[in-house]
């Protein structure tokens, strides 16, 4: 059994920023990160961030990944960061198991920031078990972290941010597209990137959806019908598209099966995602000591994970008897940036979901 | 060469690793250094990892970041391995998954 100060369960933005303002102010810090290399899902975003200058706008997210991680050395705290090691329990005494480069390991922490982030979300309907329907986010990965095309033709359903801008990451990696779908009314992500896309010839359908998938052991068609004002289908309106890859970009939830083990206050709340835990301005949970940062606390962006990350990170920090008088105004300015991010009339859904769920608005 | 390896990229550079042979179904493929299983098989044309245990239909991965299960294989002898994410390593032995899995 190891104790220690702070345990920091991910290594995307927010557990990165958490782990950064900790150190900061003098705490050893144990980071335990799943994949075999730190940033989360920052390392495939090739895309500038917008935000403001506190969360590295204009500058892209694999670029992003290196300096949060870079960051880390030469800190009056040190932050141990520890690839390959899936938490696996949170115990009711406090003690978290993991396993760590295949070994069984048992920690004790003072403190413990979940940064788990999400997992995406899948759609309904028939042959989406096909090989060939990818998460928006795995077409991500394969092209701009290993370098493979995901097939020839993409069809994207989904024209929230995700879904657009893997859609022009697609065309930049040469792979052609042959629409964009989206349920919805209106195009639900940036109109910046819808143009990028539409530019490129590529349509995007609003009120549309997908019927069905079909090939033989793997995608090769799909049939595609309009909506009506009842999210109805239109007869007549089927439509088929010979397409290799059926990408689905409907959304995120939180990957949030840590804080039901450690059985604190979760709340069903759409606009979030899905379950999520209560929470209160310093990201702490309904137990002592137990904080939250980044998509794990509702889905948003990457640059309010970072924020939040921050938080989360000072206030364990206070609470572990660390604080400088830098602590509050640091803190401070940090409910400032989420409050400035969460300003615009794009945000509403996430206002209103971080009210129920007792967060920062 | 593979077709479907990015070798031009107005963003990302993709430095070609070193040749990594594996073995999938009693094929011999190559992949590259840097590469995971799922990756390699991809690249390689491969798109069904398995049939599922109950149904028998194609099972290929989903998420490709080790969340979802969708992409498990047996991988030197060991099934239930999540291909997405685990690293590709020479001489690597890998199977199709039709079943739950028997632990070795």
């Amino acid at each position: 059994m190891i104790s220690l100060p702070l345990l920091i369960v991910g290594a995307g933005p927010a557990g990165l920023c958490a782990a950064y303002r900790a150190a900061e102010a003098g705490v050893d810090v144990l980071i335990l990160e799943r994949a075999q290399k730190a940033g989360g899902q920052l390392v495939k975003q090739t895309h500038k961030f917008f935000g403001s200058e506190k969360q590295f706008a204009s500058t892209r997210g694999i670029e992003i990944a290196k300096i949060l991680t870079n960051r880390l050395q030469g800190l009056p705290g040190r932050v141990r960061l520890q690839t390959d090691a899936t938490v696996l329990g949170f115990y009711e005494d406090g003690v978290v198991t993991a396993q760590v480069q295949g070994q069984f390991m048992k920690y004790r922490p003072d403190c413990c920031i979940v940064a788990t982030g999400a997992s995406e979300k899948t759609l309904a309907f028939a042959g989406n078990d096909l090989p060939g329907v990818y998460g928006a986010g795995a077409v991500q990965t394969l092209m701009n972290e290993y370098g493979v095309r995901p097939g020839n033709r993409v069809l994207m359903i989904g024209a929230g941010n995700i879904g657009l801008i893997v859609s022009y990451q697609l065309l930049q990696a040469g792979v052609k597209l042959a629409a964009v779908l989206d349920a919805a009314d209106e195009i639900g992500g940036y109109l910046v990137h819808a143009s990028k896309i539409r530019r490129a010839g590529v349509p995007i359908l609003t009120r549309h959806t997908v019927e069905r998938a079909y090939g033989n052991e793997k995608v090769e068609h799909a049939i595609i019908h309009a909506l009506d004002d009842e999210w109805k289908k239109i007869p007549g309106s089927e439509q088929q598209l010979d397409v290799d890859v059926i990408c689905i970009a409907v959304g995120l939830s939180p990957l949030a099966d840590l804080l039901w083990q450690a059985e604190v206050k979760m709340k069903y709340i759409a606009a979030l995602g899905g379950y999520v835990p209560l929470r209160d301005a310093d990201m702490m949970t309904s137990a002592k000591g137990l904080y939250i940062a980044g998509d794990v606390a509702g889905i948003e962006e990457a640059s309010s994970a970072m924020v939040e990350g921050e938080i989360a990170g000072i206030a364990a920090t206070q609470r572990l008897g660390f604080s400088t008088e830098k602590s509050e105004l640091l803190k401070k300015d940090c409910l400032q940036q989420l409050r400035q991010l969460r300003a615009g009339p794009g945000s509403e859904k996430i206002r209103t979901g971080m009210a129920l769920a007792g967060g920062y608005v | 060469m593979d077709s479907n390896r990015i070798l031009e990229h107005p963003i990302l550079e993709f430095t070609e690793g070193e040749d990594l042979p594996f073995s999938f179904d009693g094929r011999q493929l190559v992949g590259k250094s840097g590469d995971t299983i799922a990756s390699a098989l991809h690249a390689a044309g491969v798109r069904v990892l398995g049939h599922h245990f109950k149904t028998g239909r194609p099972r290929g991965f989903y998420c490709a970041i080790g969340n979802c299960s969708s992409c498990l294989m047996i991988v030197n002898g060991v099934p239930n391995v999540r291909v997405c994410v685990e690293p590709l390593q020479a001489g690597m032995v890998v199977c199709s998954q039709n079943d739950r899995g028997v632990l070795p």
